[in-house]
């Protein structure tokens, strides 16, 4: 079957295949390879949605990629479903589903058209302005409104179920643009062995030769000569060629970001093919090739279903075979509408007749149209179009005034003249200059080695077109300063124009037609719906910058960014303003150029790949033990390890308890480890950390504390000194990577003169805490070669031994405050050793134990934890922890900040106990502390809770806090004031248990 | 993304692989305990943030991962040069623009 407007013999698609669709429930066939857009013309339809903010009924403006208009949802699935696609770019395949947005409930009929009605509410500024009062209004009636009945499309509420890939890619000479300029740059570079890429947006090569009938090159039709060369430029080595493929944000360095839509037009997706793939390129040269795009018309209603760019009409017929209408009427300011005319006449389709807004133009396209007998009137004004679901007539009066008159048309062709698409060349920070005669900005100073060719750079006509491209193409290789002529290159000549269309000109701003009656909707952007009336308001309500009209209208603000309303919208406000476009100026052009999806910018990067899992090498054992993993940074670490019928209190109650009484086995595998060693490692150390190190002997430990030169605590952790000239340097879980850096950075840019090397070691030591009465009696059974006893191996040394067979670096130290050991060993043998400490650990009744109760054993001691008690504005001496700066010391990293006059003043908050009057209640941590309860809120807050737990060993809750000087509150009542009570608690100091630190050696 | 040549590895690299580290020469005092309130501030808090050149420090954090020194122009992005921690400001600029 044939669809109505179908043309036999026009267009490039004969032997395709049939496509089957739908659009809003309804089926119908459409052709291989043509757009969505297309396949609904061919089948006479023209409403395809609503627009923004009036709700009114939408049809095709073009039939590209600067569509504002024809935007739906593609649904593949439940879970694949795309909003705002334009139905000008996506191609069909058999079984494409379509819906319209912004529509309820149906496209024909749509209640919030009324909108439209009520527009003289709707107009520009109406955000800022209507919805301001009353206040508390906004959020509970008007935002929830406004969402349910602007937007566009809806997004979707599932998981993507497509992947998308991602390419870094270098060449010589990147040429963005695929038209007849973009191809006879990209063969002139390729000719020299380069290594260039060429990108288009399109399925098809060839720019506007896809509509041009006119064009001749190398003696064949433009079109075709297009493919014969882009077959040319695929077959050699050195050339890559990109098609649908959206160059979408030009960055600093000639870095470019493009998008490649690999698998949208295919009926079956398949794992193997990725929807999307983003290519980031680096060009030694970058050629812009990126043409012009028509502007519309600006008169009323120029928005109804069947008005359409003269260039889009022909594309659809000279392309795709589709008629955009049996009889059309035509309104133009240049000579590219008369050849969309010419073309439809050709075709057999009724041109109603064509209306000129110039006076006296001549050409041969005037001629010929006239020739075809083609009712042609200069002077006059399309004042008003007729219909509402579609275009149905035009009005036209002479543009000076005078006597109306409609006449039917189901199709407006309408052309104001061409925009050069300076977009990339905007982003790549070159400056656009406007060119007065042609009225348009062109590319003025270049800001990155980049040259533009062709229509985006203002050049008219395909001979000069082809000439300066092939000229640039050929420069920007040799520019590129590279010979590497590869195996297959085609030595070619420069494409010869035998024959050509020209037209330049046109018009900017408002035709009569936009008319200065406030009612009138003359469109400027479609897509956001800013009328001629509403930029000139927002000039009328004290707007005078482009960029403030902008933000106030809304105009190209919309997905499009402007394609085919920035130009109009600006010399609308420069009209108003009285002054001449250029000192208006041009709103900023941002990326992208075409919106992108989440998915090529994130690529692999999600779900299990948006960020590294790290696993101790005894995380197979925890969770064969049914452990409960917390994420510290990109650590997976067992948090408790509950038994049947516990809760996670339960069992961190009874870890506490039981490493207390017997012993308990922790995977302390992700302490930060950095070995220091050299023969000035002791120097160094004394300069990185507070406290003394060059007379800690081998085989000691020492609690260390690291600042940064603001005096602030940066990390802390035991050091174990294993020979004179090495140092086991441990940090804290999260800083390892950021003290590592610390460390490098001094030694090599402040103290290079120390011989030291920096190793990170985290992952090459599994470590295991055995802490506990029995820690002993568990570990000492597997050790060889280390004298475990008392006075051999006392609290904070270190030996070097092996244990089940294996080096070990055995440390005698506690973060629990019982007797306590720490076995490193390397950490391909952790899980064996686990097992073997595990084993001997039942004999007495030990547990494991995870990060939870690790946590609660430390606070019953009021040992602190980096980054949960201080916060980086806490001092040694805020933390009690005075005696580990070296008094004697004259210099390390932070003794100058330490002493500013506001970290030594009287009053800083301090870490202090607090021990709750209730002592079932457990405090929140962060909770906010203040000395009055009865005052007036907002209440003056001294300090708050870092650490809060329930004690099972103590029997009461316990918790530490950072409170204004708080060592002077000892046994004072303060109080935390929370939603529902407020907590009584009493300062004291910061050990809960066994507080002479007796239990170390018992 | 930036392209910057790590004076170490003697190669232009895609800025990925480095991480800024702040404002270049400013020297920690060999004598720091005796530092003024003034002295420090100058040399802690005090930065010159300029519209223009900046000479500012570098470290090829996933490649060689030495600190270096770098002269950027801060409206263009552009690198002018790179040098090695320890060598002084240069005196003269390479392809220098207002
Ligand atoms: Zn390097």
């Amino acid at each position: 079957m044939i669809a109505t407007f179908r043309i036999p013999g026009a267009g490039r698609l004969k032997q395709a295949e049939t496509a089957r669709f739908s659009f809003d429930g309804q089926s119908y066939a459409g052709v291989e390879g043509e757009t969505l857009a297309s396949a609904l013309l061919a089948n006479g339809v023209h409403l395809v949605g609503r627009s923004f903010k009036y709700h009114r009924p939408r049809g095709f403006l073009s039939a590209g990629a600067e569509e504002p208009n024809a935007l739906v949802e593609i649904k593949r699935d439940s879970a694949r479903r795309t909003p705002n696609v334009r139905a000008t770019v996506q191609e069909l395949y058999d079984g494409l589903t379509a819906q319209s947005q912004n529509r309820w409930p149906s496209l024909a009929f749509d209640v919030s058209a009324l909108g439209d009605i009520a527009s003289p509410l709707l107009s520009a500024g109406f955000y800022y302005k209507t919805f301001m009062w009353p206040k508390f209004a906004w959020k509970n009636f008007y935002e929830p409104r406004i969402r349910a009945a602007a937007g566009l499309g809806v997004a979707p509420d599932q998981p993507d179920p497509d992947h998308y890939s991602a390419r870094f890619a270098h060449c010589d000479v990147l040429v963005l643009g695929g038209g007849a300029a973009g191809i006879a740059a990209a063969l002139a570079a390729a000719e020299t062995g380069v290594r260039v890429i060429l990108a288009d947006e399109q399925v098809d090569f060839g720019g506007s030769l896809r509509f041009e009938s006119g064009a001749m090159i190398d003696g064949q039709d433009g079109f075709a000569w297009a493919q014969g060369a882009v077959a040319t430029l695929r077959a050699m080595d050195n050339v890559r060629v990109l098609s649908r493929t959206t160059a979408f944000g030009y960055y600093a360095q000639n870095f470019v970001g493009l998008v490649e839509r690999v698998s949208d037009h295919l009926q079956n997706l398949g794992r193997e093919l990725p929807r999307e793939r983003l290519w980031q390129v680096r060009a030694k040269r970058v050629v812009l090739a990126t043409g012009a795009i028509e502007r519309h018309m600006v008169f009323a209603d120029n928005d109804r279903p069947g008005v359409m760019l003269a260039s889009a009409a022909r594309t659809y017929l000279n392309h795709f075979g589709v008629a955009v209408g049996r009889n059309v009427g035509v309104y133009t300011a240049n000579d590219s509408a008369y050849a969309a005319a010419i073309d439809l006449k050709k075709a057999g389709i009724g041109v109603a007749a064509i209306v000129d807004l110039r006076d006296n133009p001549t050409g041969s396209v005037i001629d010929e149209a006239r020739a075809l007998g083609i009712e042609v009137n200069f002077g006059r004004a399309v004042i008003r179009a007729g219909g509402k679901l579609r275009v149905s007539s035009m009005t036209v009066q002479p543009k000076n005034g005078g006597g109306e008159r409609t006449i039917p048309v189901d199709a407006i062709l309408m052309s104001a003249g061409w925009t050069p698409s300076v977009h990339l060349f905007s982003q790549s920070r070159g400056k656009v200059a406007f060119n007065d005669e042609t009225k348009r900005f062109v590319p003025g100073t270049y800001a990155q080695d980049c040259v533009s060719v062709g229509a985006c750079n203002g050049t008219d006509g395909l001979s000069a077109t082809i000439d300066e491209a092939y000229a640039a193409g050929a420069k920007a290789a040799k520019d590129a300063g590279v010979k590497n002529a590869g195996a297959n290159v085609v030595k070619g000549t420069k494409p010869k124009v035998d024959a050509s269309e020209s037209w330049s000109r046109g018009m900017l701003g408002a035709a009569p037609g936009a008319g200065p009656d406030t009612t009138v909707k003359a469109f400027v952007d479609f897509q956001n719906d800013v009328t001629a009336k509403d930029i000139r308001q927002a000039v009328h309500e004290g707007m005078r910058s482009i960029e403030h009209v902008k933000r106030f209208t809304t105009n190209g603000m919309a997905t499009d960014q402007g394609k085919t309303s920035n130009m109009h919208g600006l010399a609308i406000a420069a009209e108003t303003l009285g002054k001449p476009i250029p000192q208006v100026g041009l709103t900023t052009f941002r990326a992208p150029y075409t919106p992108v999806t989440f998915g090529s910018i994130v690529g692999h990067a999600r779900g299990p790949l948006f960020d590294p899992t790290r696993k101790t090498a005894i995380h197979p054992w925890a969770e064969a033990q049914g452990a409960v993993f917390e994420d510290v940074g990109q650590w997976k670490r067992a948090w408790y390890f509950p038994k049947a019928g516990e809760d996670m209190h339960a069992a961190v109650d009874r870890e506490c308890v039981t490493v207390r009484k017997t012993a308990g086995l922790f995977d302390a595998s992700t302490l930060g480890k950095i070995e220091v060693v050299g023969p000035d490692a002791a120097k160094f150390m004394e300069l990185l950390y507070t406290n003394p190190w060059e007379k800690l002997e081998p085989g000691r430990c020492r609690y260390g504390i690291m600042l940064r030169e603001d005096g602030f605590i940066y990390d802390d952790g035991v050091v174990g000194r294993l020979a004179a000239d090495r140092f086991h340097v441990t940090t804290t879980t999260g800083g390892a990577p950021r003290v590592m850096n610390h460390m490098e950075d001094y030694l090599q840019t402040e103290f290079p003169h120390l011989n030291v090397w920096l190793t990170s070691t985290t992952e090459q030591w599994a470590v295991i805490a055995v802490q506990g009465p029995k820690s002993r009696e568990i570990i000492a059974p597997l050790v060889e070669g280390i004298d475990m006893s008392d006075g051999a191996l006392p609290h904070m040394s270190v030996r070097e031994g092996r244990i089940c067979g294996v080096p070990t670096r055995l440390f005698r130290m506690s973060f629990t405050g019982e007797r306590g050991f720490e076995v490193n060993v390397p950490a391909d043998y952790g899980q064996a050793v686990w097992e073997a400490l595990w084993a001997e650990g039942q004999k007495h009744g030990a547990c494991a134990y995870g990060t939870e109760a690790m946590h609660v054993l430390r606070a019953e001691k009021g040992y602190i934890i980096v980054g949960q008690d201080t916060d980086g504005t806490v001092t040694p001496g805020d933390a009690g922890l005075d005696w580990a700066v070296g008094k004697k010391k004259t210099d390390f990293v932070g003794i100058r900040g330490m002493a500013r006059p506001d970290l030594v003043a009287k009053g800083r908050k301090q870490l202090v106990g607090l021990k709750t009057k209730d002592p079932k209640v457990v405090l929140e941590e962060g909770a906010q502390i203040v000395g009055d309860p009865k005052q007036a809120i907002p209440m003056t807050m001294i300090g708050h809770v870092t650490s809060s737990y329930w004690s099972e060993n103590c029997g009461r809750s316990i918790a530490l806090a950072l409170v204004a000087g708080g060592r002077d509150r000892m046994g004072e009542t303060l109080y935390v004031p929370m939603p529902n009570a407020t907590i009584e608690v009493e300062v004291t100091g910061m050990v809960f248990f066994d507080d002479k630190g007796e239990r170390l050696n018992g | 993304m930036l392209l910057i040549r790590c004076p170490y590895c003697e190669e232009e690299r895609p800025e990925l692989e480095f991480r800024n580290a702040g404002e270049a020469h400013i020297a920690r005092s060999a004598d720091m305990a005796a530092t003024s309130d003034d002295d420090f501030e100058k040399f802690f808090f005090i930065r010159s943030n300029p519209k223009g050149i900046i000479y500012e420090r570098w470290r090829h954090m996933h490649g060689c991962a030495r600190f270096f020194n770098a002269v950027r122009d801060t409206v263009s992005d552009r690198f002018l040069m790179t040098y090695k921690a320890g060598e002084p400001k240069p005196a003269k600029l390479p392809g220098a623009f207002e």
